[in-house]
């Protein structure tokens, strides 16, 4: 890909609901540092409140991983890294359609995600957990 | 503990989200306000939420459960203050707040309550 990371990684650990708010937090800040406007930056923290929460809940507890990336063309840009070792997603194109859940939920929280951010990658297996990239540039 | 206040104003009641709500935050609000409007039988109820930055699916769904369990209690309930980005992403996200009455602001909130309440 083209595209540099700054080498800067922020990690926060997602284990229980508590944790979900720290991500949000996090991700508020360093959309805030890099500029995005506010409507860019509701956005950003929206998509990561779902995935957090799809980590903590689905995936049984897990990461985010924060980092500020320049793509080419020195478009400065923020990606967060969702990992867990839960179940995995049995159907990943499914699991993406509104109104989809395992349960419990509304089932908007990967598709949502997708919308609000520029890039979304999901890799899933079962029995190994899942991995969501998502990233928003500027 | 930490815990959102839920004011009475005559026949209504007031609640100001003024932090971002963890889960149990919001989970605890919607039992307080369930009940509080049970011991006073209260008409209406208005939740500020101009202080939210974030309203994710789990507090969008929040609200509107709670805005449920409200009308089944006797209450009408006005949601007012969204922040446009909220709206939004709301909207972009997939969560259409049906059933959900919302205003601008306080003053608009509460003239939509009496109204509604005038309805019953």
């Amino acid at each position: 890909m083209d595209e540099n990371t700054t080498g800067k990684e922020t990690v926060i650990t997602l284990r229980e609901t508590n944790d979900i708010v720290n991500a949000r937090q996090y991700a508020r800040k360093l959309a805030v540092e890099l500029g995005f406007n506010i409507l860019d930056q509701t956005k950003i923290v929206t998509a990561i409140s779902e995935l957090a929460r799809n980590t903590v809940i689905w995936g049984k507890g897990g990461k985010a991983t924060f980092e500020i990336i320049i793509k080419k063309g020195n478009k400065a840009g923020l990606r967060a890294t969702f990992t867990d070792r839960g179940p995995g997603i049995p159907d990943v194109e499914k699991a993406l359609e509104d109104g989809y859940t395992s349960g419990g939920g509304l089932g908007l929280g990967l598709g949502g995600a997708k919308r609000l951010m520029d890039e979304f990658e999901i890799e899933s297996e079962i029995g190994k957990g899942t991995t969501v990239t998502v990233a928003k540039y500027k | 503990m930490e815990r959102i206040p839920i004011l009475k104003m005559g026949d209504y009641l007031l609640v100001s989200i003024q932090i971002d709500m963890h889960d149990k935050l919001a989970m605890d609000l919607k039992n307080d306000l369930a009940e509080k409007i049970s011991k006073t039988s209260a008409k209406g109820v208005l939740i500020d939420i101009s202080a939210l930055e974030v309203v994710d699916s789990f507090i969008g769904r929040m609200l509107g459960s709670m805005s449920e369990i409200s009308k089944v209690l006797g209450a009408e309930t006005v949601i007012v203050g969204m922040q446009p980005a909220v709206a939004i992403t709301l909207v972009e996200l997939g969560l259409s707040l049906k059933g959900i009455h919302t205003a601008l602001n306080v003053e608009k909130g509460i003239k939509l309550l009496d109204e509604l309440v005038k309805l019953q």
